[in-house]
């Protein structure tokens, strides 16, 4: 109580956010993930496969890596933080596809599914809804509904 | 040629009919011949706010039925000649009338009047489709709270999917001392957000409850101070929307004295 007063009386209170700033915020994340209308499983397969390809190259650290979709005005926005942790030796061209499975960390491979060239076997690893994951086996087409193509380049 | 504008929200409770009411009042009080449409079937409440609910003998259903001829069901107001209010049947639900028929109705109202204000009901279901389906504008309302945006945002892809493209934004329920404190959304805040232009901001203001009360829109009041100032932003309004440029009301609050901003300093982050 004393400690919070004087948190506040010499303004150390400001760190703690206020309720304006806090709507605010989940606004623009909810309104981010109802326009693009991306299903949870798609959001998590394009995060797995982000992932994945961001491996072949730098070790990141997938405790700590953030994916967010946000909006500004009428655009929404795919933020990635991925903190990397340190640099691969890049293999030869030709090797990258077979290469790139070995490569991955121990924290990340456990969590990565194979990578599924077709879009129509459900991404079964990961924590999903059924019906969200029915969702994007059945109508591949969720990524770009047509009825917000012409709202996201607004 | 006429104007169609529907008035909307997704969520309920925001302030549509109170806004069509006035809106449609304030415009009749400018000379221009207007017919307000609760398209609301099943749960219809334009009449009450225009406390025409004793003079209702026809409704739209019977209308398209062929039971009356249009003019019959138009309620006209004894206080504002130039207004008129289509009712909505109050025994039947929204899926007894279809977009097509509502256009219908609308169409034969444009060539008497001149602008047709549609209040459209909550949601996103037939009700909803019946009342955009006429609309060549729309007014999207909200208050400063999370589900009403959210909802308005759906509202604004669901109107230009079916290419209602004009749509004005009113912000309804501001308390300007709570957005002082930052415990509220800012007027700039919910735009942002939305980012759809704004054409009003209107305060909480505990007349309009009053005026809800007694059936007759605030914009009617003689005197300004009864009007308040959540009369005078629905005026404002309607300039607005006839082109002319009004600047928005200037809502801050009368500034903090010493001792107010001495207790805030105990109470808890809110």
């Amino acid at each position: 109580m004393l400690q919070e007063l004087l948190d506040r009386l010499f303004s150390r209170g400001t760190a703690q956010k206020t309720s304006r700033e806090t709507v605010k915020r989940r606004l623009q994340i909810l309104l981010a993930h109802d326009r693009a209308d991306l299903s949870p499983a798609v959001m998590e397969k394009m995060r797995q496969e982000i992932l994945e390809v961001v491996s072949r190259y730098v070790e990141i650290d997938p405790d700590h890596s953030e994916f967010l979709l946000e909006s500004d005005q009428r655009t929404t926005i795919l933020t990635a933080n991925l903190p990397i942790r340190g640099v691969k030796e890049v293999p030869d061209a030709p090797k990258i596809a077979d290469s790139a499975a070995n490569r991955i960390p121990e924290a990340t491979s456990s969590t990565l599914p194979p990578a599924e060239p077709s879009a129509d076997s459900p991404p079964d690893v990961l924590d999903l809804s059924m019906l969200d994951a029915i969702d994007a086996a059945i109508d591949p087409k969720t990524i770009s509904s047509p009825s917000n193509e012409g709202r996201q380049t607004l | 040629m006429s104007r169609i504008i529907v008035i909307t929200s997704g969520k309920g409770g925001v302030g549509k009919t109170t806004c069509t009411a006035n809106l449609g009042m304030a415009l009749a009080q400018r000379g221009h011949k207007v017919a307000v449409v609760d398209a609301d079937f099943g749960l219809r409440n334009l009449d009450l706010l225009l406390g025409l609910e004793n003079r209702i003998v026809y409704t739209a259903v019977e209308v398209l039925a062929g039971e009356c001829r249009l003019e019959q069901a138009l309620v006209r107001d004894k206080r504002q000649p130039n207004l008129v209010l289509l009712p909505a049947a109050q025994n039947r639900t929204k899926d007894s009338v279809s977009p097509d028929q509502m256009k219908k109705l609308v169409n034969a109202l444009t060539k008497v009047f001149s602008y047709i204000l549609i209040d459209s009901p909550a949601g996103i279901e037939m009700g909803f489709q019946n009342a955009i389906a006429p609309a060549k504008e729309a007014l999207v309302v909200t208050t400063p709270e999370i589900s009403a945006v959210r909802d308005a945002d759906r509202i604004v892809g669901l109107l230009e999917a079916n290419g209602i493209r004009n749509a004005h934004l009113i912000i309804n329920r501001i308390k300007p001392a709570m957005v002082a404190q930052d415990k509220m959304m800012s007027v700039k805040d919910v735009q942002e957000i939305l980012a759809i232009p704004l054409i009003g901001v209107i305060p909480d203001d505990e007349k309009v409850i009053v005026s809800t009360n007694r059936g007759e829109p605030l914009v009617l009041a003689a005197e300004a101070s009864q009007r308040g100032l959540a009369g005078q932003a629905l005026q404002n309004i309607v300039r607005r929307l006839e082109g002319e440029t009004v600047p928005f009301l200037d809502l801050t609050p009368p500034a903090d004295d010493f001792l107010a901003r001495l207790r805030r300093l105990f109470r808890p982050t809110e």
